[in-house]
């Protein structure tokens, strides 16, 4: 059985199918890659599959568990983390304390410590240090961990990126949404960002992203679904994404970069 | 009275008090439309507006004797008091929200919280805390029609509120400044780069806005005084009308407006809420719209792009 | 002279106590509320009609009154957080409006706009803290006043104030991270307005009358003043900021010249502050405090400290605390 899968899942703004039907599986431990032209519905059906959108119709099952329109607050808590196109950090908030947001709800419910916080002294010293510690190996796994006390709105735009894949693995997901990573990003940066990911699915996360970069999606992916104006026109391997004729049209006539294909 | 009639009377009076809502919402929800901030100054605009025609009309009708002059005198104090909040909106703009253009959400809506009290306690500084009466420029003895009893007061102000809400509709719909002005509130950036002058447009929108403020001032003016606070609870009501309508939407300020003047009239007089509750009758209905139908009766629901 | 200097101070602890609410609700949380006097007039008359209908004593009032408050932060708070900024400042705004609409016009409970009279004192294990002899009074404020500013403290340090910092920053990315914006919300909101009702109880031990002329829009907007002034999430910058404000309040009267000096001239300082601080320091005087997780840094430092030097033991720690420094990357 997939570790994620989409039935039929349909979101429509207005009249406009922006998600049509789509079936989607995600295998676990693999790299799955969703790739399709501009407005072809990829960031809706990732804002669908994380709870940031309520689908029109269809269903979202996670390991089995129907998770059809769950908040992302309680999303996120079964195990799936998420970053963003445009990267939204806290960006007034230290580098670890962005982090440490990650692993917040790993620190308990709201009731029992909001009381405890004010009171237990040296029971918030505890947590803190703890979770400050988790943060810190998130933070090394980047090699971000000297920047730790810069504010997160300061850093590069290529650290911004990291820092948010950080804070989404601080959550400790099992699956991770990535939402063009590497958008932004110079060759070196990809390559790096490419290793990145393979680190990241050694870890045990099973990775799934977004990407324009033909490059980084062929080499990296096990796996990959085509959107085309909503709809899914082709899923396989790499190499079998590379032959379709339905993906090459779709390419072509929207995009002429094809040598990049 | 036959109940019909009562209900036409009370009609006829939520109607009024709603025209006035209405012209005072479109300020609002024309401004929160291009620049998505609520003009909290709006209302001292409207107090501002109702002073200076208080004062050009008083002026204008000297000592002459009730007749058709007051009339003239009337509406040209409106004119310039038109003209003067006019002026006034657009300052307010460049000196107080223009710089925190880039800023955060905050910081517009705060400076003008301020905006609002230097403008009301700066009048009240200026003209006293009393309240002064201006007076109708013609005889206002109720005319019964029917058994309806309508005051020529009651006319003129739906006649000015409809005439003003059609040259707006007019305006923003057909002319080019209009389309310039809509493509600004649909997206500022990218009309800037079809070559719109976005700052002007927003300087016109304040413009307009704060004239039909003034207009709406006066004409509240002859039924509730002129004082310096007059603008406050009346601004806030607009202010909901505009919400109720779906802000950002002009049909729907409009719209908002006469359902606002209507559910405070019938609420009182026909499902006897006391009169002290009355103002309590706005915020309720904000918080069920806001609750029901954040978007208002004709907004659009808007969603934040991730 | 020395007198009025004391009854700014007791004025300013009162006006405190709102500040710290506000700045909870907005400087830490990114709301922007208008409901300070509501929940100060819900304070007062909590007190005052328990004191005066059923002799209770001033402090069973207290909680009372911040239970009070506090529900009334989540009554306004469930239907109006969602709302973005601006519409939540009317929608509170509204809120307050209501509460004083219907003070004004429950007479059997508040006596209407005649207010309550004569409150007792309040006594302190027999002793009266009279208004009069503003010292005692000043003593029993700046006792409250600092053990609330501790609490708070504690929990904006805790996970909780870095979850509300991040809705403040981004609710959907804090939301994004598994965390309950609406709760946070609305916990947040609620005890922002608990913190702002004990101002009311304050407020009606030390005037010893209530009435509805006091919970006016103006005090809302006084306590928002205070936190733009000091500084929005800096609970130490909001209290200096309360000082400021009730300092120019009274100014006029401090240097004699209240008859010159016309009353509405403190509210224009207001309007100008607020429109001259968002233009040219939006921080505030002192700008928000970082957070300060140099306990935790320390705590992690010393423990990979230690790992580190473990395996090389020929290296000092100076040596190592460079060698690191060199290794890192800037």
């Amino acid at each position: 059985m997939s570790m994620l899968e989409t039935k039929a899942l349909t979101r429509e703004f207005g009249g406009i199918i922006a998600v049509n039907r789509v079936d989607f599986n995600v295998e676990r431990n693999m790299i799955t890659g969703l790739i399709g032209p501009n407005g072809a519905g990829k960031t809706t059906l990732f804002n669908n599959i994380t709870g940031l959108d309520v689908p029109s119709s269809g269903k979202v099952f996670f390991e089995g568990r129907d998770i059809t329109g769950l908040p992302s607050n309680k999303v996120c808590r079964l195990g799936i983390a998420r970053t963003f196109q445009n990267i939204r950090l806290f960006k007034d908030l230290s580098v670890i304390d962005n982090v440490m947001m990650g692993r917040h709800f790993h620190t308990g419910s709201l009731r029992n410590r909001t009381l405890q916080a004010v009171l237990s002294y040296f029971q918030v010293e505890k947590e803190e240090c703890e979770e400050y510690e988790a943060a810190m190996k998130w933070l090394e796994f980047f090699g971000l961990e000297n920047l730790r006390n810069d504010s997160a709105g300061s850093l590069p735009y290529g650290y911004q990126r990291e820092l948010e894949i950080a804070r989404a693995l601080a959550t400790e997901p099992k699956l991770l949404f990535l939402d063009e990573p590497a958008a932004g990003m110079n060759p070196q940066e990809t390559d790096s960002l490419m290793e990145t990911i393979r680190r990241i699915r050694d870890l045990g996360v099973t990775v799934v992203l977004i990407e324009h970069d033909m490059k980084l999606v062929m080499s990296i992916c096990d796996n990959i679904t085509v959107l085309n104006y909503g709809q899914k026109i082709a899923q396989g391997t790499p190499s079998v994404i590379q032959s379709d004729p339905a993906v090459i049209e779709a390419y072509l006539g929207t995009d002429d970069d094809e040598e990049d294909f | 009275m036959g109940s019909a009639g009562m209900f036409f009377q009370h009609l006829m009076n939520g109607l009024t008090l709603g025209g006035i809502y209405a012209l005072i919402a479109l300020g609002y929800t024309m401004v929160y439309g291009i620049l998505k901030f609520i003009n909290f100054a709006h209302g001292d605009i409207l107090m501002v507006g109702a002073y200076i025609g208080l004062f050009v009309f008083d002026l204008l009708r000297g000592s002459s004797p009730l007749g058709p002059w007051w009339i003239a005198a009337f509406f040209i104090a409106m004119l310039v008091s038109m003209v003067c909040c006019a002026f006034l909106g657009m300052l307010i703009e460049r000196v107080a929200y223009k710089p925190l253009r880039k800023g955060s959400r905050l910081a517009p809506l705060l400076s003008a919280i301020g905006v609002s009290f230097i403008l009301s306690n700066g009048a009240a500084w200026l003209f006293g805390t009393h309240s002064r009466k201006l007076e109708y420029p013609f005889d206002n003895s109720p005319i019964s029609i029917g058994s309806v009893v309508i005051t020529p007061h009651q006319i003129m102000v739906l006649v000015v509120a409809v005439v003003m809400m059609v040259l707006l509709k007019l305006f923003v719909g057909k002319s080019k400044m209009g389309k310039a002005m809509r493509a600004t509130s649909l997206d500022g950036e990218t009309a800037k780069l079809m070559g719109i002058n976005s700052d002007m447009i927003i300087s016109l929108t304040f413009g307009i806005g704060s004239a039909l403020a003034a207009c709406g001032g006066m004409l509240i003016a002859l039924d509730y005084k002129v004082y310096a606070t007059m603008g406050t609870m009346i601004g806030l009501k607009a202010f909901v009308a505009a919400v109720v309508g779906g802000i950002g939407n002009i049909t729907g300020a409009m719209l908002g407006g006469f359902l606002l003047g209507l559910l405070e009239t019938f609420g009182v007089a026909v499902f006897g809420i006391p009169q002290g509750f009355k103002d309590t009758i706005a915020f309720a209905v904000l918080i069920i719209i806001l609750l029901v139908k954040p978007e208002g009766l004709l907004g659009k629901v808007e969603k934040e792009k991730v | 002279m020395l007198n009025f200097f004391l009854l700014i101070l007791i004025y300013t602890c009162i006006y405190a106590f709102m500040s710290l609410g506000q700045n909870l609700i907005t400087g830490y949380t990114g709301m922007l509320s208008l409901c300070a006097a509501g929940f100060f007039a819900i304070g007062s008359y909590t007190t005052a009609i328990l004191m005066t209908k059923f002799a209770w004593s001033w402090w069973s009032t207290v909680p009372v009154a911040i239970l009070l408050s506090a529900l009334l932060g989540v009554l306004i708070g469930l239907p109006t957080l969602r709302l973005k900024g601006d519409y939540l400042a009317i929608a509170t705004l509204g809120f307050a409006e209501i509460v004083r609409n219907v003070i004004n016009n429950w007479d059997a409970l508040t006596n209407g706009p005649m207010g309550i009279q004569r409150i007792p004192m309040i006594s302190f294990f027999g002793l009266k803290v009279s208004p009069y002899s503003k010292y005692g009074f000043l003593l029993l404020e700046v006792v409250l006043l600092a053990i609330c500013w501790f609490l708070l403290e504690r929990l904006v340090k805790s996970r909780m104030g870095r979850a509300l910092e991040a809705i403040r920053e981004d609710e959907i990315a804090a939301a994004s991270v598994g965390v309950n914006v609406t709760k946070y919300k609305v916990v947040s909101f609620a005890i922002g307005a608990g913190v702002s009702g004990i101002a009311g109880c304050l407020q009606a031990g030390f005037v010893l009358s209530v009435s509805p002329g006091s919970y006016v829009f103006m005090v809302s907007i006084m306590v928002l003043c205070t936190v733009v002034l000091g500084g929005m999430g800096n609970f130490l910058a909001v209290m200096l900021g309360a000082f400021i404000i009730q300092f120019i309040s009274y100014l006029p009267q401090l240097i004699g010249l209240s008859s010159v000096i016309p009353a509405q001239a403190k509210q224009i300082i207001f309007g100008l502050i607020l429109v001259i601080m968002m233009i040219y320091r939006p921080q505030g005087i002192l700008g928000r405090k970082k957070r300060d997780n140099s306990r935790a840094q320390a705590f992690y430092d010393q423990a990979n400290g230690d790992t580190r030097n473990a395996g090389r033991k020929d290296i000092g720690l100076e040596e190592s605390g460079a060698k690191c420094e060199e290794e890192g990357r800037v």
